[in-house]
């Protein structure tokens, strides 16, 4: 799977390109047709071995990550930036960044913590009073090579570590390579394929992919946060990682189809894979904005579970993305033999 | 303004109400409430079909007239398990609205009749609970004994709780059995042809974001909707919100709340259909919830919408109350508003 390519690339919401660029070239080295909409979404259109089954299969991930963007330039040759997508800025300070189209480095920086006074100690830092440095020595230099609006992403080499891949981005770079993965293998059914945009900042991407391809089947391949650590009862830990991959019961933007839940679990079950149930009901993917197009889709969610979602570094277990695939290729091999419902 | 055969529509409109509260249907799991109304209402329809998010679409086709949908959801709110203890304790989360205040010691039940009574952990001086506190008690004593009664992923409702008193009934999912009944009633007592071409859509997915109508409005494509559902009061002591709105008044004819502002057109025909037949009606004005007319009336090109709404005291707790008259009133203005012609 190419994690380690995808995970590196830059995308923040709105601002796809490369991952776009280094999906499209696998594509056309495994021959499959696909296109591109206005908003950047990537359609791919690939074929059963089986050709006249089609049961209206759709299957996405985004291709968006969170990030920042450049909002201003300061005297001083600092930059100023706004939030894109949701992410806890407290986790922001001495993170490397990279920063628009030529991948300008920086660190994220403050005020010294000697300078600060006392009650300024006691808070973590907003976004208001973090800047980007690029060793720029005033506005004018900065200028030279960042603008207003320009995307930053965090600057993070991928890593494997036995069985964990360490890297930022996973959410949802670890979907697309699993999407990826499982459009490089022969099934039964043809299936659209979806690398979707802005989901970050709301479902953007895939509201107008799924009136286009208007499905009758969704499964949104994602990355899910885990919060499997010290001091967290077990009841509150979302999901854990190196247990399968989780499927979503119901979020704030869907409630998973029933009897599309029912065959990922029989799938799973059949094929003695592990997984697991989200256990935090909150938030929200792609496939609310998937049932909802149109006269209505029935989907669902699969997820790798992941430490440290939307931050600089996060971590997931390459066997619980492993086993995603494959529950993802039972699922369409299942839905190919008897359609679902 | 008591007609011939009142007593029996009444009868009729209760035991409609006690049958469709004593039945479980929490958001995306609507099928005892599809599969009742399925059945009552087969032989109303010209045709009557599912769609992928369950919601049941029942026609009385008219060519030539112009299309009106009418919507009343069937789903109620209810909490998902989401983790099971070693000790046997379950626990959820909301599915909709569920005010964490009213949880304790509350009775719920599961779709294969499982029973529990929820729980909380004992909190700090002034700490409020989140819904990770709570926790349902099914009298399992493990893990084990507990999944052989509940998976996770089921969802529990509030116990049925049906009780008349008078005109007055409580009963839990009131909010939207109601209107569910109502919408029934309609369907069963209408003229054999009528000017306009109606569909009786029973929604899910209402509570947890107005999902179903958003489809089926999709789909339908019609040129006017109404959505029957509950609404609160004003009429209790020290109420959460000052609205003009109380129980026995009559149907309230809905102007506003946070999801939609009612279309004109739909409002004036509305008043004038019960100021024709005489029965009262109230105006309302919520401050805050939402109906299905809210995503139906933004659906394609835009759908001119209302919602008639009948009044409803501790929605969303297991002792909701309406008044039966309420509910015929509605009934009434509903039918002569269909024998209209749009």
């Amino acid at each position: 799977m190419f994690l380690k390519e995808l995970s590196e690339r830059h995308g923040v919401s709105g601002d796809e390109t490369k991952v776009r660029n280094f999906v499209r070239e696998k594509l056309l080295e495994m021959g499959i047709k696909h296109f591109t909409d206005s908003m950047g979404n990537l359609f791919a259109l690939k074929e059963g071995q089986r050709k006249n089954e089609d049961p209206g299969l759709m299957i996405t991930a985004h291709m968006d990550e969170v990030g920042l963007m450049v909002s201003s330039v300061e005297k001083s040759g600092h930059l100023r930036f706004y939030k894109v997508g949701g992410i806890d800025e407290r986790s922001l300070i001495s993170k490397p960044v990279r920063i628009g189209k030529e991948g300008i480095p920086g660190v994220i920086g403050s005020k010294a913590i000697h300078l600060q006074k006392k009650g300024e100690r006691e808070k973590a830092l907003t976004v208001d009073e973090l800047y980007i440095d690029i060793g720029a020595k005033n506005k004018e230099e900065a200028e030279k090579v960042v603008k207003p609006g320009d995307f930053v992403s965090f600057d993070t080499k991928a890593e494997i570590w036995g069985n964990v891949f360490k890297g930022k981005a996973l959410d949802n770079r670890a979907g697309c390579a699993a999407l990826l993965e499982l459009l490089s293998r022969k099934h039964d059914c043809g299936f659209t394929a979806v690398f979707t945009v802005q989901e970050e900042i709301g479902m953007r991407g895939a509201k107008v992919a799924a009136y286009r391809v208007n499905p009758r089947i969704a499964l949104v391949i994602e990355t899910t946060a885990a919060a499997d650590v010290a001091e967290v009862k077990e009841h509150d830990t979302a999901t854990v990682l190196g247990k399968g991959p989780a499927f979503t019961l119901k979020d704030d933007s869907v409630i998973t189809h029933p009897r599309l839940l029912e065959r990922l679990i029989e799938v799973a079950e059949e094929e003695k894979r592990p997984y697991q149930f989200r256990r935090f009901l909150g938030n929200f993917t792609d496939a609310g904005a998937i049932s909802q197009a149109r006269g209505g889709t029935m989907t669902g969610v699969i997820s790798t579970p992941c430490r440290y979602l939307h931050s600089s570094a996060s971590l997931i277990n390459l066997d619980d993305l492993r086993n995603l695939v494959e529950i993802t290729g039972g699922f369409i091999r299942s839905v190919a033999g008897k359609g679902l419902v | 303004m008591l007609e011939r055969g009142w007593f029996n529509k009444m009868t009729e409109l209760l035991k409609l109400v006690e049958d469709l509260t004593g039945l479980s249907g929490p958001s995306g799991s609507e099928e005892k409430i599809r599969s009742f109304i399925r059945k009552e209402a087969e032989a109303y329809g010209d045709e009557l079909f599912v769609d992928a998010l369950g919601n049941l679409i029942v026609v009385k086709r008219n060519p030539d007239g112009k299309k009106i949908l009418l919507a009343a959801h069937m789903d109620e709110i209810g909490l998902m398990v989401t983790f099971i203890e070693e000790n046997g304790f379950l626990r959820f989360s909301p599915v909709g609205g569920v005010n964490n205040e009213i949880l304790s010691g509350t009775k719920v039940i599961f779709d294969n009749g499982t029973a529990g009574i929820i729980g909380r952990e004992k909190l700090k001086e002034k700490e409020t609970a989140g819904i990770n506190r709570f926790y349902i008690d099914i009298g399992a004593k493990s893990k084990d004994e507990a999944l052989e009664r509940v998976k996770i992923g089921e969802t529990a409702t509030f116990y049925p709780s049906f009780h008349h008193m008078g005109p007055r009934v409580t009963a839990k999912s009131l909010d939207n059995r109601a209107g569910c009944a109502l919408l029934l009633q309609v369907l069963k007592n209408l003229p054999a042809s009528l000017p306009n071409e109606v569909y009786f859509v029973f929604t899910a997915q209402e509570e947890v974001g107005l999902r179903g109508a958003r489809t089926v409005s999709y789909r339908l494509n019609p040129d006017y909707a109404l959505a029957v559902d509950v609404t609160r009061t004003g009429d209790t002591p020290e109420p959460e919100f000052k609205m003009d709105l109380a129980l026995g008044k009559g149907p309230a004819i809905k102007i506003k709340d946070s999801s939609v502002i009612c279309h004109p057109t739909v409002v004036q025909r509305m008043i004038r259909a019960a100021e024709r037949i005489n029965v009262p009606f109230q105006l309302e004005v919520l401050e805050r919830g939402g109906t299905d007319a809210g995503s139906i009336h933004l659906s394609r090109e835009g759908v001119p919408s209302g919602a008639l709404s009948i009044p409803c005291r501790y929605i969303h707790t297991p002792g909701e109350m309406v008044d039966l008259n309420d509910i015929e009133g509605g009934f009434s203005l509903l039918v002569e508003l269909l024998k209209d012609k749009w």
